[in-house]
C-alpha cells in the first residue's frame, strides 16, 4: 500500500506491506536510522520518536495509520547547532554505548517541552543499560532550566 | 494482508460486518507485539485511528461516554475527576510513551486477564457499548470477558465506548510489578465506594483467567459498614474487617504460577491490596465529610 509520512518537514511517499512498523518505515525505507531497534516490543524506548510533538514507541506504531508530522532525533538540530538537550547531553556526560541516546534525547525533549514535575516518572519508558541515569536526568534538569532562562529573557 | 482505514463509524462497522476476521487497532500498542513477532498474522487490519466518533468523551445522560479511542494520556488529564479509578490506572499503562498511543477500547479489545482498565471499569460498575451493522448493545465490563484473551465480542462487532456513572465516592487502584514502567500486572486490585446506594466495587486484575469482580467481597464489606452505621456515621474502617475483607476478595481469585509470579504470591499481594485500597478509600470517605462539614 502507498503512505504519506511526514518526516522532520520532509513529505516521503513510500510504498509499503500494511505490517510495517514505523520503525522499520523510517530505517529501513527513509535510512533515518536515529531511531534505533532496541526490542521491537515496546519495553526499552530506544525508537522513541515524536508524532504530532508527543513521543510514542516507533516499533509499536503502524506506520500506515500515521497521517500526523513525524520527529526523530535527526530533525532537532537546527542552524547547524545542537538541540539545547542534545547539547546539555554531551555536556553532562549523559551516556556511554550511546545505544540508547536517541529515544532518551526524544523524551528528554518532550520533558522539557512539557515541563513535566517528575523527570525520572516522564523518562521511565527509557531503559539505559549502561546506567546513565543520573547524569540523564542531570542533562534534562539543565536543558529545563537553559529553556527556562531562555524563556524568562523573552 | 488488507489495510481497511473507515472514516466514520458506519463505515468502520461495515468493514468489521464486510471482514469478521479483520483485527482492530487503535493505538497499536497491543496488536503490534504480535505482528512483529509474528504471533499473529491477521487476514485483515481496520484502522479506526481516522474515526471521528470513537475519538472523544462527552457526558451523556448522566453517563461519561468515554469514546474507545481516547488514548490514556487524556484519560489521566482530563478524566481524574469523573473517572478516578480508571485515571490511576491508567497512570500504571506501560510508560508515557506507550500512554499516548493506547487506549481504554483497545485494553478490553484485546481482554487480557491483566488488562490495567479491567480492575478500575469493574469497581466503578462500567459497561461496554458494542456495536455492528446488526446495532448496539451495552454490556456490563463484569459480563464482557469470557476467558483469557476472550469476551462477548462477535466477530462482526467493535467496542465504541465504555460508559461510567461519575462517582459518588473514592475509588482506588493498586498494582504491583517489577518495574515503575512497562510492567504487566503480576496482580491488581479496582475498590470503589459507592456511597449513594451503599454498595462497594471490586475488580480483581491479573489473578483469573478473566479479570473479574469479588461480588461477595464487596456484598461482605457494604453489608458490615450497613450494619454497623458506618456509611452514615463515617467512623473509621474497624482494621479487623478491612482485613477481612480482603480475605475473601483473595478467595474470589482464581492465580495461576507464571512467570510474573506464583499463585501464592499473587494470593497474598491481593489480600493486601483488598484492604489497604479499601482503606484508603474509606478515609476519604470520611476526608470528604470532613471538609464539607
Amino acid at each position: 500500500m502507498d503512505i504519506t509520512l511526514e518526516v522532520n518537514g520532509e513529505t516521503r511517499h513510500l510504498s509499503i506491506d500494511p505490517r510495517v512498523t514505523l520503525l522499520d518505515a523510517l530505517r529501513e525505507r527513509l535510512g533515518i536510522t536515529g531511531p534505533k531497534k532496541g526490542c521491537d516490543r515496546g519495553q526499552c524506548g530506544a525508537c522513541t520518536v515524536h508524532v504530532d510533538g508527543r513521543p510514542v514507541l516507533a516499533c509499536l506504531t503502524l506506520a500506515a495509520t500515521v497521517r500526523e508530522p513525524v520527529r526523530t532525533v535527526e530533525g532537532l538540530a537546527a542552524d547547524g547547532r545542537p538541540h539545547p538537550v542534545q547539547q546539555a547531553f554531551a555536556e553532562q556526560d549523559a551516556l556511554q554505548c550511546g545505544f540508547c541516546t536517541s529515544g532518551q534525547v526524544m523524551s528528554a525533549v518532550a520533558a522539557v517541552e512539557q515541563e513535566v514535575a517528575d523527570v525520572r516518572e516522564f523518562m521511565s519508558g527509557n531503559l539505559c543499560r549502561c546506567a546513565a541515569y543520573p547524569n540523564i536526568v542531570a542533562a534534562v534538569e539543565q536543558a529545563r532550566s537553559t529553556k527556562e532562562s531562555a524563556d524568562a529573557r523573552v | 494482508m488488507d489495510f481497511l482505514a473507515p472514516t466514520s463509524w458506519a463505515e468502520a462497522l461495515e468493514c468489521k460486518a464486510a471482514h469478521p476476521d479483520a483485527v482492530a487497532i487503535a493505538g497499536g500498542t497491543d496488536v503490534m507485539v504480535e505482528l512483529n513477532f509474528d504471533h499473529r498474522r491477521p487476514p485483515a487490519l481496520l484502522d479506526l485511528n481516522r474515526v471521528p466518533e470513537l475519538a472523544d468523551w462527552a457526558l451523556d445522560d448522566g453517563r461519561v461516554r468515554l469514546g474507545a479511542g481516547v488514548p490514556y494520556v487524556r484519560v489521566i488529564s482530563e478524566l481524574g475527576h469523573l473517572l478516578p479509578g480508571l485515571a490511576m490506572a491508567a497512570r500504571t499503562v506501560g510508560s508515557p510513551q506507550i500512554r499516548n498511543r493506547g487506549t481504554v477500547g483497545g485494553n478490553l479489545g484485546a481482554a487480557s486477564p491483566a488488562g490495567d482498565s479491567h480492575p478500575a471499569l469493574l469497581a466503578a460498575f462500567a459497561s461496554v457499548e458494542i456495536g455492528s451493522v446488526r446495532g448496539t448493545r451495552e454490556v456490563p465490563v463484569a459480563e464482557f470477558f469470557t476467558g483469557v484473551k476472550r469476551s462477548v465480542l462477535e466477530p462482526d462487532e467493535l467496542i465504541s465506548a465504555v460508559l461510567v456513572t461519575p462517582p459518588s465516592g473514592p475509588q482506588q487502584f493498586s498494582k504491583i510489578g517489577t518495574r515503575n514502567a512497562m510492567v504487566i500486572a503480576v496482580s491488581a486490585f479496582g475498590f470503589a465506594l459507592h456511597p449513594d446506594t451503599r454498595t462497594v466495587g471490586t475488580g480483581i486484575g491479573s489473578a483469573a483467567p478473566t479479570p473479574r469482580p469479588a461480588p461477595e467481597a464487596a456484598a461482605f464489606l457494604a453489608g458490615e459498614l450497613e450494619a454497623a452505621g458506618l456509611w452514615s456515621s463515617r467512623g473509621a474502617l474497624p482494621a479487623t474487617l478491612a482485613t477481612e475483607f480482603g480475605r475473601r476478595v483473595r478467595d474470589a481469585a482464581a492465580p495461576i504460577d507464571d512467570v510474573r509470579g506464583s499463585a501464592a504470591y499473587r494470593s497474598h499481594a491481593l489480600s493486601v491490596m483488598a484492604r489497604r485500597t479499601a482503606t484508603w478509600a474509606w478515609d476519604a470517605y470520611r476526608d470528604e465529610n470532613r471538609s464539607a462539614a
